[in-house]
């Protein structure tokens, strides 16, 4: 890690941790993000010239504390009143870290506060994909012009709905707490959804610039270690970490050199990020450890993936699992996807005949690629070469984007040689 | 403290007032009484029927001529059927009491933070 990219890294952990602890003294998100991004300009100005103060955080959190204060007063529209309920005065010069550190919250509360600010970010008063953008622009502090190219959507756009976002915040007050007990299963699978939508968003068809999009894999990491380390006692919480962490290991072997997709039996195996593999299943390992027995979804393909990426070739994968886990998830999750996976692991398990049974009691799959592709395997094994042919043409129609027809196109190529 | 009104929306033929409805008089009653009791509820009202409504428009800007249409806004499966204004500390504890009226079982309540008019 180089002098910039540490400095930034260091923005960006202290950062959150600063802003958190802002928020509810604050009493308003978006002051105390205005707050805290004018700190880290004077950040970014300042720490280079000097090096990183020995207490970053202490740092930030009196120059954040003293624009705070500057920001409530230039607001002529706020009481008088609701200025003076900020507890701090105007704040001590950065340098005088001694009593920055003496203001400082103790470990337990804040953790509590960002706590508080990540189930304020995924309040289910706010849409999807408000709690995304929200949570990658003040959780994983990441900067609007890069959520925007990560969206492929504009940055204008993207501002936009933050300000929407964060006044609705401030208007309809949404409450800056962490749910109590009795909602809390609900509202932290809502902040898991959000991060795992993150993940997946990063498996999406890549479009524009690709070396200048942001790596949300990385980002849903990133927030997945946060709420782990917040929350060691959730399972789900563990087990998202758990998955992402396993399916990311085997990323850089999805594509091939030209950037087409390579599906996970053609996989170059040794390509697979072992360290990543090895702490996932530590993650995974722990979570089972804390669910006294009873699996939640994130469990279940957190297991998945595991079985995938511990098996030392697609043949010799251990589909009796496999079919059993997906068995599990469907119960919890009655989804078609599901069902799809679960119906290509049959067919490895027991064959064609059995696969495709299996995927033609699926249905809301009719438009998807996957199932008419996985339908035209099967069709090919049984050797109904001409009606694979058919269904890989439906599949190569449907594919949502050029990679995956191009693919498509190739093995249709193939089918079609068979039938000279 | 923050004012809310919570609109209740009802299927155009399931309204508040429809045969099946009115049994269920008493629930909102009780809800009114002990949303008072807790000095939560800062008073609301159930509205008559769109066949009902007008809907005025001043053409041209101000001082210009009275428009009428007989008839609701819009017209929509989901109607209002009532409304009524909470105060509360933050949003959950509106959600909190909106969920408990009739309303948002029988159709569903859409609650909106108030932008107070000082006169």
């Amino acid at each position: 890690m180089n002098a910039t990219d540490t400095l930034v890294e260091v923005l960006r952990s202290e950062g959150l941790r600063v802003l958190a602890t802002l928020a509810r003294t604050v009493g308003d998100l978006a002051v105390a993000e205005d707050a805290l991004s004018e700190a880290t300009i004077t950040a970014l100005d300042t720490w280079p010239r000097t090096g990183i103060p020995d207490n970053p955080r202490a740092w930030l959190t009196v120059v954040a504390r003293r624009k705070a204060v500057d920001l409530l007063r230039r607001e002529s529209a706020r009481s008088a009143k609701e200025t003076a309920a900020f507890r701090w005065g105007t704040g001590a010069a950065p340098d005088q870290i001694e009593e920055a550190i003496e203001a400082m919250e103790p470990e337990t509360s804040l953790r509590d506060d960002m706590l508080r600010l990540i189930f304020t970010c995924c309040h289910p008063a706010l849409g999807r994909e408000a709690q995304v953008a929200l949570s990658l622009r003040t959780l994983a502090r990441l900067e609007v012009p890069a959520i925007a190219r990560a969206f492929l959507v504009t940055e204008t756009t993207m501002a936009k709905r933050l300000v929407r976002v964060r006044s609705k915040i401030a208007t309809a007050r949404i409450p800056y707490a962490i749910p109590p007990d009795t909602e809390l299963p609900g509202r932290l699978a809502a902040v898991l959804a959000v991060v795992y939508l993150i993940a997946t968003e990063a498996h999406a068809p890549t479009g524009g610039d690709a070396v200048a999009r942001v790596d949300l894999e990385a980002e849903a990491i990133r927030l997945a270690r946060l709420l782990a380390g917040l929350m060691p006692d959730e399972p789900e919480t563990l087990s998202l970490l758990a998955l992402l962490l396993l399916t990311s290991a085997r990323t850089s072997a999805r594509t091939d050199a030209d950037g087409d997709p390579v599906t996970l039996a053609d996989q170059d195996r040794t390509r697979w990020n072992r360290a990543a593999i090895a702490e996932g299943s530590t993650w995974l390992s722990e979570a089972v450890d804390r669910s006294g027995g009873v699996a939640g979804s994130y469990q279940i393909q957190a297991h998945l993936a595991a079985a995938h990426s511990t098996a030392p070739s697609w043949q010799e994968t251990d589909w009796e699992r496999i079919v059993g886990l997906y068995d599990l998830l469907g119960s919890i999750t009655a989804n078609p996807v599901v069902a799809l996976n679960r119906a290509v692991a049959v067919t490895e398990r027991d064959g064609p005949e059995a696969g495709l049974a299996a995927l033609r009691t699926i249905t809301g799959l009719e438009y998807s690629h996957l199932w008419h592709a996985a339908l035209a395997d099967n069709l090919r094994r049984l050797g109904h070469t001409s009606a694979a042919a058919g269904e890989l043409h439906t599949a190569v129609t449907l594919a949502p984007n050029q990679a995956e027809q191009r693919l498509l196109q190739d093995r249709l190529r193939a089918v079609r040689s068979e039938l000279r | 403290m923050t004012q809310y009104v919570a609109l209740l929306y009802y299927d155009r033929n399931q309204y508040w007032d429809s045969p099946p409805e009115a049994e269920f008089a008493s629930e909102y009653t009780e809800f009114a009484r002990r949303a008072t009791e807790a000095g939560v509820m800062r008073g609301g009202e159930a509205l008559h029927p769109v066949v009902m409504a007008t809907t005025i428009t001043v053409s041209g800007g101000k001082g210009g001529g009275i428009l009428l249409v007989d008839g609701p806004y819009a017209e929509a499966k989901e109607v209002l059927g009532g409304y009524f204004l909470l105060e509360a500390a933050d949003l959950d504890e509106a959600i909190a009491w909106a969920a408990q009226n009739p309303g948002a079982w029988r159709g569903k309540i859409e609650l909106r933070p108030i932008a107070p008019i000082h006169a």
